[in-house]
């Protein structure tokens, strides 16, 4: 079924009857030719672009909850590609080009909504470095504009410019970012694919992998194991977990990252604005909630759920900026485990075991990365060789001193 | 969370700062064969398994003594808590002489 404004208006004077489930729940098949494991953005997205742009046929997600059910619904639904270093930076730049055209290209309202993103800098040198990361981003084909103080001032008169500790000198605005509906992707996805042939199996778990003379041939699964050409990992905060059933430890330590959400305001904040001096970043729903969130918990941990020190800590950064803040009240707030690499910087990639390929490490930074982490794990899975936006993200460069460091902060996850 | 501080007693985990998995003790001899391919593991390959866990914890705004903490990571659950210089002094008896 094909949505557009027509079809709205037809269901409304029909009862809406016509509407249909937006995915089919199968039967798995005894085998595939592409086994994605994990039906989160990522690997909806991937057998999403495997079907529609790489043409291939007998795809399954293997999903061991419901689909959806990690990450894609548990961020703060930030869109951007402002990022520094060659590696990373045109990949994410691809991300946002697919973010534009998504909606149209999956017939799907993921709610994409380009209202801007400022990094504000509170000092002299940290505006040369947000100067210089503008400029990598211009020559990476993004879009960028340093904002003086005055500018900011008339964007959002309410902050705190007069912050004794980090008074706020600018920002870096990105006008091209902005926020999606971080469900409705996954739903768009989950509907293309199956549209196009993908079989999602919710509610099985993958228990290990079948690997015969160095190849993987299939997979365990609580629903029985299915036969596979191809294996392709993409379960987040849960790498380690599975691919150490393939005999393989990563450069991953799994963390918590805690989101929150206020009751509903009137507009406050029309676009995204992160802080400068500490780790804050805010926007606001369409439903009204601003949505924000700040560090990681930094201990190694499966829970989706963190401690009390953040939440203090993320409240404290949101006075220190926006004291408007103090008079909202939270809502709600979650964790979500989060693959942490130990350069910060995500892998797209195949394994030492022939068919059997791996993405993940996406650390806090999976949302925005969906579309060209689908494409370019597609195009990997397909072709046998990396997209071009995502060939450094190689499995070995931890091992070859290639790391992609955008904090310098050295092999230590939690400060990432 | 609370750490149960073999010195101090129960301490706020937030008095702590965090390093990763305890086996960061046992760094690699440098000088043996394979060094290289051992400091690559060292450094950078992590087990990080979803239940028990050993992991290092610095006491920063406390006695600033390094902590070897057992941890559920499923359930934050802390399960043990002994002075990382004891366990370094037993994995190494000649250091004690």
């Amino acid at each position: 079924m094909r949505y557009s404004g027509l079809r709205v208006v037809v269901e409304a004077l029909t009862g809406h009857k016509g509407w249909k489930p937006l995915w089919r729940n199968p039967e798995p098949q005894s085998s595939y030719d592409f086994v994605i494991v994990g039906g989160g953005g990522h690997g909806l997205a991937t057998a999403y672009y495997l079907a529609k742009t790489f043409r291939e046929k007998r795809i399954a997600v293997l999903e061991k909850g419901w689909l959806g059910s990690g990450n894609i619904g548990r961020n703060t639904t930030i869109i951007r590609s402002n990022y520094l270093l060659p590696g990373n930076e045109p990949f994410y730049e691809f991300s946002m080009k697919l973010w534009e055209g998504l909606e149209q290209e999956f017939n799907f309202n993921a709610m994409v909504s380009q209202r801007g993103i400022l990094n504000l800098f509170h000092s002299d040198a940290q505006r040369d470095a947000f100067r210089r990361r503008g400029n990598a981003m211009l020559l990476a084909g993004a879009d960028a504009k340093l904002l003086d103080r005055d500018a900011v001032r008339r964007m959002y008169p309410f902050l705190n410019f007069g912050n004794a500790r980090f008074p706020i000198k600018g920002g870096l605005l990105q006008p091209r970012a902005g926020t999606a509906r971080h469900d409705g992707v996954a739903w768009g996805y989950a509907r293309g694919a199956d549209a196009l042939g993908v079989d999602i199996l919710q509610n099985c778990e993958v228990t290990g992998f079948k690997i015969e003379a160095g190849k993987v041939t299939g997979v365990e699964t609580t629903r029985g194991p299915i036969a596979a050409k191809k294996v392709g990992v993409s379960v987040a905060g849960s790498s380690s977990r599975v691919m150490e059933k393939a005999g393989m430890r990563l450069p991953i330590e799994s963390h918590v990252i805690q989101a929150f959400v206020s009751e509903g305001l009137k507009l406050t904040i029309d676009g995204v604005l992160t802080f400068g001096a500490g780790h804050f970043y805010i926007s606001q729903s369409d439903k009204g909630g601003l949505v924000f969130g700040g560090d990681l918990d930094g201990y190694n941990t499966y829970a989706q759920r963190g401690n009390l020190p953040v939440v203090e800590d993320v409240a404290e950064s949101g006075m220190a900026i926006m004291p408007v803040i103090g008079r909202a009240r939270v809502l709600r707030n979650w964790g979500g485990i989060m693959d942490m690499t130990m350069d910060g910087s995500p892998i797209i990639d195949r394994t030492h075991i022939d068919s059997l390929y791996f993405n993940g490490g996406w650390c806090y930074g999976g949302f925005k990365a969906t579309p060209a982490s689908g494409y370019a794990f597609a195009h990997l899975l397909a072709t046998d060789a990396p997209h071009p936006t995502a060939n450094a993200y190689r499995l070995d460069r931890f091992a070859r001193g290639y790391l992609i460091d955008e904090k310098g902060a050295g092999a230590q996850p939690n400060l990432h | 969370m609370l750490i149960p501080h073999p010195l101090l007693g129960p301490r706020d985990a937030q008095e702590f700062t965090y390093l990763g998995d305890a086996s960061l003790i046992a760094r690699p001899d440098g000088t043996a064969a394979g060094a290289e391919e051992a400091f690559f593991e060292y450094t950078y390959l992590r087990d990080n398994p979803a239940g028990t866990h050993r992991e290092l914890w610095f006491h920063e705004a406390g006695d600033r003594s390094w902590l070897v903490v057992t941890r559920n990571t499923l359930t934050h659950e802390i399960l043990d808590a002994q002075l990382a210089s004891d366990l370094a002094l037993a994995m190494c008896p000649e250091a004690r002489e």
